[in-house]
């Protein structure tokens, strides 16, 4: 294989709308607009955003569980939609495999822990036989911690705990040597002692597997801890990205300001934010041009009604999409 | 309430304690825990019991029926007695042979329709909900025709036509009217398991459609299907038996709607034989009572929520 | 009258409800009866609160606290059941109380909030409609008071009253949230019991709601008994805090006491389970293991198997509730004598 030249990952003005209401209405809900971002090989990129962000619309658009209404993807340089037969098809699904968020509808319940991971191996790697499978197997399961694997293996989903089947999760992503793995909310749902156990897995699949991972998540506390760049999204567009220490220490982009400002930290006295703002993300239905952000937006000037802020570089490596933010001394909107 | 485990936030009401961890008893074989669910529940046990009754007399019926049933060779309208059971018909017919050999007719009846109609409630009924589009469309307007046509009047007509309808007739005519109901069931639960993760995540891995459907998606409604055999089965039970009764049966089968079709014909009940009518009578509602029992029993099995509380008398567990 | 044994419910008199407190819990036990045996939820809890005060009770799932929030109100079904102690409201012992006893007292004294809107709102009915038959169940029938009061309650949580209207799916996840807390304010009642009422909201509406609740209590001087899995949202608004491990008490005292000085090795592991977004980027372990399988006997302290701290003693003798200044902790660090070994050493 040649070397690769550019990002593992890249899409392009990609874009996910969703017709909505009736079958007489044309009301478009845009859940994703123009998004262009980048994963490069042995990084985690955090994807943070609240719901109605777009961030698990892209999730599945990176896994193709949905078709980009426009816009491409790029995957070691190739389009994503020139995939054509069912080898190219489970090719790429061998390398960008998904991790769900829900440890209990994410498992089927009628079956044991080994039969995800054997029928991924039985249709990723068909040249190894029944025993080489499970083999494969216990490798991957050892390689996420769930010890004894042998023993693992025949249990059923009800009796593995929360944690123990988010990691099988991410075996059976690892048994098909992935290059990069979707990782949606992995541990939103899981007790916030065991979180730690899981954010230190993907950063070892980091370090010692080579793997990349697209950590998608509202949590921006722990996208800091695990990440190394971080891409903050709002209502359906990139508000803002770059290096995660760059971004959390000099948030350019007001919402990543708010959201920061929010962070419940006990170490650190609270700020009230503002007495009339709602604290929700607009639903984007049919917009018009212009910053989605701008209703909540103390910094607001006149182009922010009329023209959508496209994603600009403000400082190496780190862009925002904002008017007003600019490459001097931060503005300080909130927090 | 809801028992989810542990490492896991949960939403709604208090997690029940003692569910942390690994089981203690871990699921083996299902068969095996289909008999520790049996044992455990009252109302299972005694379904299966009956049912066993049931299926037993009609594989081994000369066990305990001496007699031939169709022989018309004895006094005509005898009592009750030790040489026959249940006293003779108005044609000289041994009553207890005759219910004991007409098990099998209904028996078969049930199985055979409740399989048939129950493998085609789940290939439609699935199959609809997870392909959608175009697929839900067409196999869902031929599922609501059948719906819609009034059951019991359809079958007369069909029956009629058939001039003595025999069981084979009768099984594919209650077949073909009786599968639209559950396709309909089957359909709506298997498009609220569409949107289960686990369904994606086999998506994601690569799997066809087909694969998920089959060992993915049906697998997880065994519960349901297992319980639209036995309703199934039981209407079959009613519907053939009622058909005979009605005398659109072959009136020459043995079986215990045959069994009243001619208890009505003589007027058993009026003229002091009535056995004749209440042995069968009782048969086919011991029978249904065999499947509603069993039906309840699964439910409770399925869905804890409704097993009846019992007081323990155990002692702390700490 | 199912979910309370014959022989629960001690009377308050004998435990004594703390003077001025609103709410005095004492020994609290809360039992499941399942096949194999009876299983203790809560076990042993005891706490007094003051009017106006913020009591936040921490802990993870399988930990007690929905369950130990379910007995004090008094929701419990079978399997479960209060099976000790006492909860005196004002003075009266409810857990002593018939439902037809506790009917004046829910919702006008007491009143909760449930942790998903979704699931506690009724989807086929409109807010107002709900409203009204909330206030209806307590006697109030005119029209203009009831229209008068919804809209007043709905305002007081920062929602237009033309929402009286809504059905609950045509509201965001804040506002039914919201609309559930101005249900729970209809009769201002002195004490709101709130079963994690944010964790279904993202972070900017949680702190929107949280700065709002307790604005709201500072105003109408109630009384707030809060239960999270989320320590660090908490540690903001309440007074006192309670961090629960395996149905018991393993921590209570003063927020500031807990958070600057957590002495129970869970609170510790818990805090520090929480990465910062400010300061140094660290490697966390969290806490290893499994929360406990309160169905399997154990000797000694329940959370022995996964401390950092553990001595050999911890696994046959149970530990008491220890006072060290403004705190209690369920530790055997904190015993009369190993307080002095630590300060001697």
């Amino acid at each position: 294989m040649a070397e690769l030249s550019g990002p593992l990952l890249r899409t392009e003005a990609l874009s996910r709308h969703f017709k909505i209401g009736n079958a007489l209405s044309r009301r478009i809900l845009h859940a994703v607009d123009d998004v262009n971002l980048t994963i490069g090989s042995r990084e985690i990129v955090a994807l943070a955003g609240e719901s109605g962000s777009g961030k698990s619309t892209i999730a599945r658009l990176l896994a193709k569980i949905y078709k980009p209404t426009s816009g491409e993807i790029y995957f070691q340089g190739r389009p994503v939609s020139a995939i054509r037969s069912r080898r190219e098809l489970l090719q790429y699904r061998g390398d960008v495999p998904m991790v769900f968020q829900d440890p209990f509808s994410s498992l089927n319940p009628v079956h044991r822990a080994s039969h995800g991971l054997i029928r991924a191996l039985k249709l990723h790697r068909p040249e190894l036989n029944a025993q080489q499978r499970e083999q494969e197997a216990i490798r991957a399961l050892d390689a996420v911690g769930l010890t004894p694997a042998a023993e693992v293996l025949h249990r059923y989903p009800f009796e593995l705990s929360g944690g123990q089947r988010q990691r099988l999760g991410f075996a059976q992503a690892l048994a098909l040597r992935p290059k990069l793995i979707v990782a949606d909310e992995p541990v939103s749902m899981l007790d916030v002692s065991i979180r730690i156990g899981l954010l230190n897995l993907m950063a070892g699949l980091r370090d010692d597997q080579g793997v990349s991972v697209l950590y998608i998540t509202h949590d921006i506390a722990s996208a800091r801890y695990v990440a190394d760049r971080l891409i903050v999204m709002y209502a359906g567009q990139i508000a803002e990205s770059g290096p995660v220490e760059d971004v959390l220490a000099q948030p350019r982009h007001p919402y990543t300001q708010l959201l920061l400002s929010a962070v419940p930290d006990p170490r650190a006295p609270l700020s009230v934010g503002a007495e009339t703002d709602r604290g929700e993300p607009p639903k984007v239905v049919d917009p018009a041009p212009g910053c989605r952000f701008r209703w909540r937006c103390p910094l607001r000037i006149d182009e922010c009604d009329h023209v959508t802020p496209a994603l600009r570089e403000l400082l190496p490596d780190h862009q925002a999409a904002c008017h007003v933010a600019t490459a001097g001394t931060l503005t300080k909107a909130f927090g | 309430m809801s028992m989810p485990l542990s490492g896991v936030t949960t939403v709604g009401e208090p997690v029940r304690p003692g569910v942390t961890g690994p089981a203690k008893r871990p699921a083996t074989h299902a068969l095996a825990r289909l008999t520790r669910a049996v044992r455990s529940n009252r109302k299972a046990a005694a379904g299966t019991i009956m049912l066993g009754i049931f299926i037993l007399v009609s594989i081994f019926p000369g066990v305990i029926a001496k007699d031939n049933p169709g022989a018309d060779i004895y006094k005509p309208r005898l009592g009750l007695s030790t040489s026959h059971l249940l006293g003779t018909t108005s044609f000289g017919q041994d009553m207890w042979a005759q219910v004991v050999y007409g098990t099998r007719d209904v028996l078969i009846i049930a199985f055979v329709v409740g399989l048939a109609t129950t493998a085609i409630a789940v290939i439609i009924g699935v199959a609809a909900a997870y392909l959608g589009g175009a697929w839900d469309g067409t196999l869902g307007v031929i599922t609501d025709i059948l719906l819609v046509i009034p059951l019991f009047p359809l079958l007369i007509v069909i029956t009629a036509y058939a001039h003595g309808a025999s069981t084979l007739v009768l099984i594919v005519v209650i077949t073909a009217t009786s599968w639209s109901y559950t396709a309909r069931q089957l359909r709506s639960q298997a498009l609220s398991l569409r949107s289960r993760d686990f369904l994606e995540a086999a998506r994601v891995r690569g799997e066809r459609r087909f694969y998920i459907i089959v060992v993915e998606l049906i697998p997880t409604m065994t519960s349901l299907i297992v319980a639209s055999f036995l309703t199934n089965a039981l209407y079959a039970v009613l519907f053939a038996s009622s058909l005979q009764f009605i005398g659109l049966g072959d009136p020459n089968a043995q079986s215990w709607g045959t069994m009243l079709y001619w208890a009505q014909n003589e007027a058993a009940l009026q003229t002091g034989q009535p056995m004749w009518a209440i042995a069968p009578g009782f048969c086919i509602a011991a029978l249904g009572a065999a499947f509603a029992l069993l039906n309840y029993a699964f439910d409770e099995v399925g869905n804890p929520a409704l097993r009846p509380v019992r007081r323990n008398r155990g002692k702390r567990a700490r | 009258m199912a979910s309370v044994r014959a022989d629960a419910g001690a009377d308050p008199k004998d435990y004594g409800p703390a003077a001025g407190a609103i709410l005095t819990v004492r020994d609290l036990s809360v039992e499941y009866a399942m096949d194999s045996g009876a299983v203790a939820a809560v076990d042993r809890v005891s706490f007094d609160l003051y009017p106006g005060e913020f009591l936040g009770i921490v802990g993870e799932s399988g930990c007690g606290k929905s369950t130990l929030l379910f007995a004090i109100a008094r929701l419990l079904a079978p399997p479960a059941a209060i099976t000790n102690g006492s909860v005196a409201f004002k003075g009266t012992n409810m857990v002593a109380m018939t439902d037809k006893e506790l009917a004046p007292v829910r919702w006008r004294d007491l009143s909760v909030v449930m942790q998903s809107a979704m699931n506690a709102l009724n989807p086929v009915t409109s807010i107002g409609a709900q409203f009204k038959d909330a206030m209806k169940a307590h006697g109030v029938t005119s029209k203009e008071e009831i229209a008068a009061r919804s809209a007043e309650v709905l305002q007081m949580v920062g929602i237009d009253p033309v929402h009286l209207g809504s059905y609950p799916h045509q509201l965001s996840g804040g506002m039914r949230q919201r609309s559930m807390i101005a249900m729970a304010l209809l009769f201002t009642p002195e004490l709101v019991i709130m079963d994690e009422p944010t964790s279904a909201l993202d972070v900017v509406a949680q702190r929107s709601l949280m700065v709002h609740i307790k604005k709201l209590q500072e105003e109408l001087h109630f009384a707030v008994v809060f239960v999270t899995h989320d320590m660090s949202l908490v540690s903001h608004f309440s007074e006192r805090l309670m961090v629960m491990y395996a149905g018991q008490v393993a921590e209570y005292g003063s927020t500031r006491e807990v958070f600057d000085t957590p002495r129970h090795p869970y609170s510790v592991g818990l805090l520090e389970a929480f990465p910062s977004i400010r300061g140094e980027r660290v490697p966390l372990t969290g806490i290893p293991g499994r929360p406990p399988d309160l169905s399997q006997p154990q000797h000694g302290c329940w959370f022995a198997p996964r401390c950092p701290r553990v001595m050999d003693l911890c696994r046959d003798t149970e530990p008491d509730l220890y006072q060290v200044r403004d705190a209690k902790v369920r530790c055997l660090l904190y015993t009369e004598a190993e307080r002095k070994e630590a300060d001697r050493g």
